[in-house]
This record gives structure tokens, C-alpha cells and sequence, in this order.
């Protein structure tokens, strides 16, 4: 049995604006394990992103506990989830979020350089097969390109965890496979614990276990038998 | 109200703090145009008005003794319209309480009434009459400085006689709007005051019976001035005529024209300065504004607002800017205008002194800033209008970075990614990141050119006092002795050594260009007053030939080895042809000196002198005084150490008004443009940053990363500053540089360093207010938006 990593019990989250309360999650109870690939399912508000923000550090839940490891994210002051997210988590975002004044070695090497224990950023971008454009600017690269600089620059740290949030949310079937890809061989290879959010059902099929969230709440959770590669799902 | 306009005002309150730094900018910009325009205006406004009703002559000369019919003659010369003969005295005065003698000079009225010329405003009192004993009226710095009034009284040295005079009123003479003692330049109301005597009473005091000294002439209009002068120096030349001069010459006109010229050279160097920067600033603010609209514009042509309503919109907007920085800089130019008209009030005595704030004058200020602004503008302006809808509605291509930084920049590769970063933004934005750079260049410029007036002070008070007249004090004779009285000097209570000087009035020329001077005559041995060279340097005077300062030099185009014509207007009122042997520094007045012998010599009237000066025994000034106060042959006696004192204060004060006020501006600039650069630079960055946040860096690095830029862009503006600083200190100094005065452009190396030190505090607090938003950047949502 693998070691739990992340461990949430009852966690909510309320968001309050005025005179409106927003209950983003309503008793949320998770564990991934070391190594696994979660994916998490679920209409838009039903609280994935919410609970990934809690779960990677840059959101704090209203009530119940969150743990990384031996680490309680709950109630954390700001640096100590700084250091946290800049040692052990690697986040992936939906819009890349590169920086577009560096290239995409430098933009690996823009984490490698805070990082404890970094491979280095040429050998990140080989993992996700991107050594050739490895001096073009994020201008000069095509969505996709983009996406796997995101992820040689989240892996590059050697993280324990990956965070995705809609990796493939704005990019084409064909793209959308090789970024994947990209994440399934890291996962496989690094043993990375892996939480992938998105909107595509199909991509539950590369996942070991698959959470469905419904209205602030995990519905239910399902674990694959077999997983499929990202290349025979349909999309 | 229309929707659009509420978008307006909301936006304006979401940016309010940017909006406040570009508004204070313009402030200062609209302040120093009302400032200086309503300060010139205030004095030459009043001057004229005052010089209008109380007749202030145009053309003023001496004589020793002349009978009073010549007025009559002088009346005939063409061109005249108004003669008026009168007695003018120097006079020393005793005064209870004040161990120095005070200097005073007696002027005669007509009797029972007003002079015909130069008419005197009654503050308080009467006239003095005639037969009522020795009554004066006084000039009011001089009253008010040992609180006299009417019925006070005091006693004058008159003509070796001491005199109880007793004071019937008070007034104001637009001759002596600034008043100055003899062998000062600055005003000492307590050492020196204007006494308006009965006629009668002064010719009874000074043996002038049927006879005047001084004649004052109005012209009539179109009348040529300078053969009206020729004409008057024709005539009283038989009675020791000393030349006619014109309001150019005469020393309050000429000071306040003087003043004048500085608030000239003032409107002319700062204001554009402001205009500039606010010009940047709004640039700045309004590309961003509308980079970050984009959409709404595409959304508003969608839906059917023409070109010309949305560049209105943005036109709105600047507009509201420079409403705001209008207002402050009327408040604050009123403010600081009302703080420059008590200044001038010390100085310049009107009948009344009103700052004058015209709408004229504000509304040409508020034009001017309101065009810098929407030329900053422009071209923002203009790309929101002109952006085809469908193209707004899309979001804009993405920032494309040329690899040119780091294939052909090589040098590149040696810094960190951080540093990387900020050079590319520096170099992707170059118009941007110049003007910052220009901008807080300049604010340093602002700050060096305000605090180089400490320097520039100090070397003139040690050139002045420690090199020039080093003496204790200096004894002036109301009229010429032969050298003996050195000797009467030299054996006076307390003195140790004393040394000869002789002055005597001349016009200088050379070709078409002439000046009216006093040419001084000194020892060529001389210790205790000399004269020192460009170089501050003693000269040794030559035995024969003329040393002139470099202004007079300049004015007169004349070289060294050059001859000019002197037209000596005393002894045998001779005109000689004089070698120019070297030219010497001079910051007061225009200088033109020569061997005591060898002006004695030319002037032809056997050995003179007209003043000693003395060092003395400071423990025994008061028995020196007191001998002093009961000499007749003396007019004044003036304290090197008393005027140092004067200039100290009056300058410290002033220079402390003046340095707060530039300081202000050059640290409102500098906040101005390093607020809002950095304040931009978030709005761009902030998703950049945002992102660098959750990947794990700390508040502190991410601040680093948009700080870094300020910091580069604050290095590479000192050296600028530094070099446009020494301009624009030099632009000043050619701005106080008057036939009056002038003052020596000297900056100190702690002048640049404290002006980069109050500049990089500007910037620093600046980006310190920027570093607290880092803290605010929100991190999910970045996570969910794209560029």
C-alpha cells in the first residue's frame, strides 16, 4: 500500500462577497496516495478547482483539515505555503502561464534556480520532448509547445505532487494527446502523485482513480482496472 | 448621468492614487507658471501703477551746489516737462539703544507740500513743516524697525551738528521701493532710512540757502533721454554735476527690475520641465488604460459608439486628470505666491502688494496643462478610436520577445533569469523605460539645481567677506577729503590700520556701449579690501590701467589690452582713454577699479579719498562708535560683520523658502514617475507575477522581479541627472546673472550626493507603496485568465 500524500477531511470552503455567500465546498473528504493519477470530473462550480487551490497551497479552506503529508495546509501563515508550494508542489495551468520576456529553457530555469533539489531545466524539457525549442520565446511556440514548457517547468523541481487544472482545457485533440503524455510518462517515471482536473470525461480512462464532483462535494469516486494511453482515448 | 460617464468617474476613483501622482505633477507645473507670472506681475503691475501716481521722475542727477534757477534752465532743455530742484544729504544718525551710528539720507521737500516728482505716500502723519523745528517724515522699514512714529524722535548727525529730530509721519517713496545704505546690497531697515525734511530746514542745515544738490525731471512723452541727459550734464557741469542717469540706472528701479528678470528665467526653465514629465505620465497611464480595454472598446463599436464619442470618452478622462491637477496647483501656487508676496514685501515697500492671480493667468496656466496632458495622450487616444471593433473584441497577440535579446546579446546570458526578465521588459518597452528614466533624471536635475544654492552662497560669502573686503568696517565720507583724514582714521579709538579708497561716478564706454559706474581707486599695496581675479585670486592693481569685473566686461564687449573711454563725472570731470588690463570677478554690482594714485591722477583734482577701510579693535567699537557718531566729514560707517550677518539671514531665509518649495517639486516628480511606472508595470506584470507566486516564490523575490527595473532604470538616471542637474544649476545661475548681481555656479560634490540621496528616498517610498500590492495580487484568479 502506497503512503498517503495528500489527506482532506470535511473540508469547506465559503466564499463571501458582500452580502452573498458562496459555499465553493461543502465536506470534502480525499486521500491520494504516493505515485497515483487522480482525475477529477465535474460541471463547472462543482468545486475541483477550489479543492486543488487548497490542496496546492495558494487557498486556505474555511473549516475541516487538509494535510500534505505531515504538513496541515489549514491554517498555515503565507510564507510557510510559499516554501511549501516552491519545495514540493508542481502546478500546470489551464493558460500555461509562462513568462513570455524568457525563453522556455529559462523559464524552466526561472524554477530550477529557487528550487532544493532541481534536475536541470535542459533535462526537464527533454522529458516532455521539447529539447529543439528550447531557445524560442513562449511567442514563438504553438499552444501546445507552451503547455509542455508549463510542465517540464512544474516536473524541473522534482515536485511530489502535480497539479493540474484543466491542462488541455485550450488545446486540440492532437495536442491535448501529447501533453498528456507528457504527464503520464512524469507520473510513471518520478512517481509523481498527479491530480488532473478537467472537463473532458474520456481523460478519466488514463487515470488510476477518478473523482466526480457534484455541487461542492465528491460524488463518488471510481478506480480503473485497466487505463488506457492518451492516444486511444477518443476525444 | 450617461453610462459611459459613470464608467468614467468609477474608473478615475479605481485609479485614484495614479491619478493623484500624474495631478500633483501638473500641480506643481500650474503653481510655477502662477508663481512666477503672478509674481511679475504683482511687481512690475504695482511698480507701474505706483510710479504713475506718485510721479516717479525719469531722470535723476546730482551736483554739489547749484542755484536754484537752474531748474529753470533745465526746464528749457526740450523734451522736459517737469524740473524739480531739491537737497539730498547723507546723513548719520544717532539712534537710543543701537551703539552703531545708522546711515540716513536727508531729502528735502518743498514747503507745505508734495513734491511735484516723486510724491511721497503718507502711511501715517503729516508733512514736516519749517518753522517747527527739526521735523521729519520717515520711510516706513525704518520706522517700523525701531518702532518709530509719529512724535518718536532720534538724533542725526547734520552737518557736523547734532540734531534732535522729531518724526510727523510716515511714508513710502517709489524711489526707494528697495532701499539700500551706502556700500550695501541687501536692505538693513534698522542701519538705514530715507528722511524727508522741510526745504528750509535743510538749506539752513547745510548752508544751501537759494541753493539745491539733487534734480529730479520727468520727460515728456517721445522725448529722447539721452540728449535730455547730455543737455542736463552740459548744464550743471559748472556746479559739480555727477552725471544724469535714467530709471535704468537708478538702484531701486534697477533691482526690481532685476527681480523681475530672475521670475522671467524662472517661468521659462521650470514650467516646461513639469509640462514634460506630466506629458510622459499621462502617456503612460492612458496607453495602459486603453491596452487594458481593449474589449470594452471593441464592445462599445460593436454595439454602435462612433470613433469620435470613444476617443471623447478617453479625451474625458485626461480631462479629469487635469482638473484635479489644475485645482491643487491653483491652491498651491495661491498658497506659495502669498508666501513669496510676504517675502517681497521685506524687500520691495509698496503702498500695497497684492499677489496678483489673474483668470487670465489661470486659465492660460490651466490650457497649458490641460494640452500637455492630452498631448501625452494622443496617441492612446487616437488607437482607441481608430481600432476596428472586431479586432478589439479579440484579445490582443501575444507578447512576442525577439530572440535577438539572446542570440545576438550575449552578454545576456551572464545574468540570472530574473534579471534576464526585467532586460527584456526594458528593452520591449524602450520608449516607456527612457521616459522613466528621463523623468526621474529630471526630478534629480530639479533637486541638484535647488540645493547648488548652498554652494553657491557659501563661495560667495567667502569671496566677499574673507577675500575681497576683508576689513572690520568701512568709513564713508559724505563728500571727497584729501588724504589726510586717512591719517584722522588711522588714530580713531580702537582702529589698527586703515586704508584709502576713492570712488568717483563715471560713464565707461566703449564704441556704442556705455555703462554708468563708480570707478573705485585703491592702494596697489592693498590688504584689507581687494580685488581678486576669475580665479578668486588677489590682484595686484597695475599702475596705470583699468581692471573691470567680467560682467561689465561682457556688457561693454570690451577684452583685455583694450582701451575704453572713461568719462569721469567728478574732480575735472575729465573723459580719458584707459587700457583694460585684466578682467576680475565681481558678483555685486559692475566693477571697474584702478590705482588710487592713478585715478587721482586722471581725475585731476590733487590727492582724494572718499572712504577708509579699517580693521579694528572689536573690544573698542563702542568708543569707536561714539567718536564716529560726532564726525562731521563722515556719512556712514558700515560693519563687515553686521552685513555678513544681514546676508546670512536674508538668504538663509530666503534659500530655505526657495530650496523646500524645488525639493518639493523634484521629489513630486520623482514619486510621480516612479509610482506610476511601477504602479503600470503590476497592472502588466501582475498575472506574471501572480504566477511566479504560486510557483513558489516568496512576496519579497516576486517584488525584487517588478522593483528590479525601477531600481536599474534609478541607476543609469543619476549620471543623467547628475549632468542635467549641472545644466539646469547653470541655467539658473544665468538667470540671477544681472547687471545687480550674479552669483558664482559652484556645485559641491555633496550637492549631487544629497540630491541622489533624497531622490532614491522618493523612488524607494514609492516603491515601497507598489511592494504592498504585491501582497494583494490574487492568485487564483490568474490561474483562470488568460493574457
Amino acid at each position: 500500500m502506497a503512503a498517503v500524500v495528500f489527506k482532506a477531511e470535511d473540508v469547506t470552503k465559503t466564499y463571501v462577497t458582500g452580502d452573498v455567500a458562496v459555499h465553493a465546498l461543502r465536506g470534502v473528504d480525499l486521500e491520494l496516495f504516493e505515485g497515483e493519477l487522480a482525475v477529477m470530473l465535474g460541471p463547472s462550480g462543482s468545486g475541483k478547482s477550489t479543492l486543488l487551490n487548497i490542496l496546492g497551497g495558494i487557498d486556505t479552506a474555511t473549516s475541516g483539515s487538509a494535510r500534505f503529508k505531515d504538513l496541515d495546509l489549514t491554517g498555515q501563515d503565507e510564507r510557510t505555503l510559499t516554501f511549501y508550494r516552491r519545495n514540493h508542489v508542481g502546478f500546470v495551468f489551464q493558460f500555461y502561464n509562462l513568462i513570455p520576456s524568457l525563453t522556455a529553457l529559462e523559464n524552466v530555469a526561472l524554477v530550477t534556480e529557487i528550487a532544493r533539489d532541481p534536475m536541470s531545466p535542459a533535462e526537464a524539457l527533454e522529458l516532455v520532448a521539447l529539447s529543439d525549442r528550447a531557445n524560442h520565446f513562449p511567442a514563438q511556440l504553438s499552444g501546445g509547445e507552451q503547455q509542455r514548457v508549463a510542465i517540464a517547468r512544474a516536473i524541473a523541481k522534482r515536485p511530489e505532487v502535480l497539479l493540474c487544472d484543466e491542462p488541455t482545457g485550450a488545446l486540440d485533440s492532437k495536442t491535448g494527446v501529447l501533453v498528456l503524455d507528457a504527464l503520464m510518462s512524469v507520473n510513471r517515471e518520478l512517481s509523481t502523485t498527479t491530480a488532473i482536473i478537467t472537463h473532458n470525461a474520456e481523460t478519466r480512462k488514463i487515470a488510476h482513480r477518478v473523482f466526480y464532483f457534484h455541487d461542492g462535494r465528491i460524488a463518488r469516486c471510481e478506480t480503473n482496472e485497466t487505463r488506457l494511453e492518451p492516444r486511444e482515448i477518443v476525444w | 448621468m450617461k453610462a459611459l460617464d459613470k464608467k468614467l468617474l468609477r474608473d478615475l476613483r479605481h485609479i485614484w492614487t495614479q491619478v493623484l501622482a500624474v495631478a500633483l505633477v501638473m500641480a506643481a507645473g500650474v503653481a510655477t507658471i502662477l508663481i512666477a507670472i503672478g509674481a511679475h506681475r504683482s511687481l512690475d503691475g504695482t511698480r507701474n501703477v505706483y510710479y504713475e501716481r506718485y510721479r516717479f521722475a525719469d531722470v535723476f542727477t546730482s551736483a554739489t551746489r547749484a542755484p536754484v534757477s537752474v531748474v529753470e534752465r533745465i526746464l528749457r532743455i526740450p523734451g522736459v516737462s517737469i524740473a524739480e530742484g531739491r537737497i539730498v544729504k547723507p546723513v548719520l544718525l544717532d539712534i537710543e539703544g543701537m551703539s552703531e551710528p545708522a546711515s540716513g539720507l536727508a531729502i528735502s521737500l518743498p514747503p507745505g507740500r508734495q513734491p511735484h516728482l516723486n510724491a511721497l505716500f503718507m502711511r501715517s502723519g503729516r508733512l514736516p513743516k519749517a518753522d517747527a523745528g527739526f521735523e521729519v517724515v520717515i520711510s516706513e522699514s525704518f520706522a517700523e524697525a525701531h518702532r518709530f512714529t509719529a512724535g518718536s524722535k532720534f538724533k542725526a548727525l547734520l552737518n557736523g551738528r547734532k540734531r534732535e529730530l522729531k518724526v510727523t509721519g510716515i511714508a513710502l517713496s517709489p524711489e526707494y521701493i528697495y532701499a539700500l545704505g551706502p556700500g550695501e546690497f541687501l536692505p538693513d531697515d534698522r542701519r538705514f532710512g530715507v528722511l524727508w525734511m522741510a526745504e528750509e530746514t535743510m538749506e539752513a542745515a547745510f548752508d544751501l540757502d537759494g541753493a539745491i544738490n539733487n534734480v529730479t525731471i520727468k520727460l515728456l512723452k517721445g522725448a529722447s533721454q539721452p540728449a535730455v541727459i547730455a543737455a542736463v550734464d552740459r548744464l550743471l557741469a559748472r556746479y559739480g554735476g555727477l552725471g544724469a542717469y535714467g530709471r535704468k540706472d537708478q538702484a531701486s528701479h534697477e533691482f526690481l527690475d532685476s527681480e523681475l528678470q530672475e521670475l522671467e528665467a524662472m517661468r521659462n526653465v521650470l514650467p516646461p520641465i513639469f509640462m514634460i514629465v506630466t506629458a510622459f505620465l499621462v502617456n503612460m497611464i492612458m496607453s495602459r488604460i486603453i491596452a487594458l480595454e481593449r474589449e470594452q472598446i471593441g464592445l462599445l463599436k460593436a454595439v454602435g459608439y462612433s470613433r469620435s464619442g470613444i476617443a471623447w470618452h478617453y479625451i474625458k478622462f485626461v480631462l479629469c486628470i487635469s482638473a484635479v491637477g489644475i485645482m491643487i496647483g491653483y491652491g498651491l501656487g495661491q498658497w506659495l505666491g502669498r508666501g513669496l508676496t510676504r517675502i517681497y514685501a521685506e524687500f520691495f515697500r509698496y503702498p500695497f502688494l497684492i499677489f496678483d492671480s489673474s483668470t487670465d493667468i489661470f486659465l492660460a496656466a490651466a490650457a497649458i496643462s490641460a494640452t500637455a496632458g492630452l498631448a501625452g495622450a494622443s496617441g492612446s487616444v487616437w488607437q482607441a478610436a481608430t481600432l476596428p471593433a472586431a479586432v478589439a473584441m479579440r484579445p490582443p497577440a501575444p507578447v512576442a520577445y525577439s530572440s535577438l535579446f539572446s542570440r545576438h546579446l550575449k552578454v545576456i546570458t551572464a545574468f540570472n533569469q530574473v534579471t534576464r526578465m526585467t532586460l527584456r521588459h526594458m528593452v520591449r518597452k524602450p520608449l516607456r523605460a527612457g521616459g522613466t528614466l528621463l523623468g526621474i533624471a529630471l526630478s534629480l536635475s530639479v533637486l541638484i539645481s535647488s540645493l547648488f544654492a548652498f554652494d553657491s552662497i557659501d563661495f560667495m560669502i567667502d569671496t566677499l567677506y574673507f577675500r575681497t573686503d576683508r576689513q572690520h568696517a568701512t568709513l564713508s565720507f559724505a563728500d571727497d577729503r584729501h588724504p589726510r583724514a586717512l591719517q584722522e582714521a588711522a588714530h580713531l579709538p580702537g582702529v589698527m590700520r586703515a586704508e584709502p579708497a576713492r570712488a568717483i561716478p563715471a560713464r565707461i564706454r566703449n564704441g556704442n556701449k556705455s555703462r554708468r559706474i563708480a570707478v573705485i581707486g585703491k592702494p596697489r599695496n592693498a590688504d584689507m579690501s581687494l580685488v581678486v581675479d576669475l580665479d578668486i585670486r588677489p590682484v595686484k592693481l597695475p599702475r596705470q590701467g583699468l581692471v573691470i569685473s567680467d560682467k561689465l566686461a561682457s556688457l561693454l564687449d570690451a577684452t583685455t589690452g583694450q582701451y575704453v573711454t572713461l568719462e569721469l563725472l567728478d574732480g575735472k570731470r575729465r573723459s580719458v582713454e584707459v587700457i583694460v588690463s585684466a578682467k576680475v570677478r565681481s558678483y555685486i554690482g559692475l566693477l571697474a577699479a584702478m590705482d588710487l594714485d592713478a585715478l587721482n591722477e586722471i581725475a585731476g583734482d590733487g590727492p582724494r579719498i572718499s572712504s577708509v577701510s579699517l580693521a579694528i579693535d572689536t573690544n573698542r567699537t563702542d568708543a569707536l562708535y561714539e567718536k564716529v557718531k560726532a564726525l562731521p566729514a563722515v556719512a556712514s560707517i558700515t560693519l563687515q560683520r553686521v552685513s555678513l550677518a544681514l546676508f546670512r539671514d536674508t538668504l538663509a531665509q530666503n534659500i530655505a523658502m526657495m530650496m523646500t518649495v524645488y525639493t518639493s517639486l523634484g521629489v513630486i516628480i520623482a514619486f510621480g514617475v516612479a509610482y506610476n511606472s511601477a504602479r503600470i508595470q503590476l497592472s502588466e506584470r501582475a498575472r506574471e507575477l501572480a504566477s511566479l507566486r504560486v510557483l513558489g516564490f516568496t512576496r519579497q523575490e516576486v517584488a525584487r522581479i517588478l522593483l528590479n527595473e525601477l531600481a536599474i532604470l534609478t541607476a543609469l538616471a543619476l549620471p543623467l541627472g547628475w549632468l542635467g542637474g549641472y545644466g539646469l544649476a547653470w541655467l539658473t545661475a544665468q538667470g540671477l546673472d544681472t547687471e545687480v548681481h550674479r552669483i558664482p555656479f559652484i556645485i559641491d560634490r555633496d550637492t549631487y550626493a544629497w540630491a541622489s540621496v533624497v531622490l532614491v528616498a522618493a523612488v524607494a517610498v514609492s516603491a515601497l507603496i507598489v511592494r504592498l500590492r504585491i501582497n494583494k495580487l490574487d492568485l487564483i484568479a490568474v490561474l483562470k485568465t488568460r493574457d
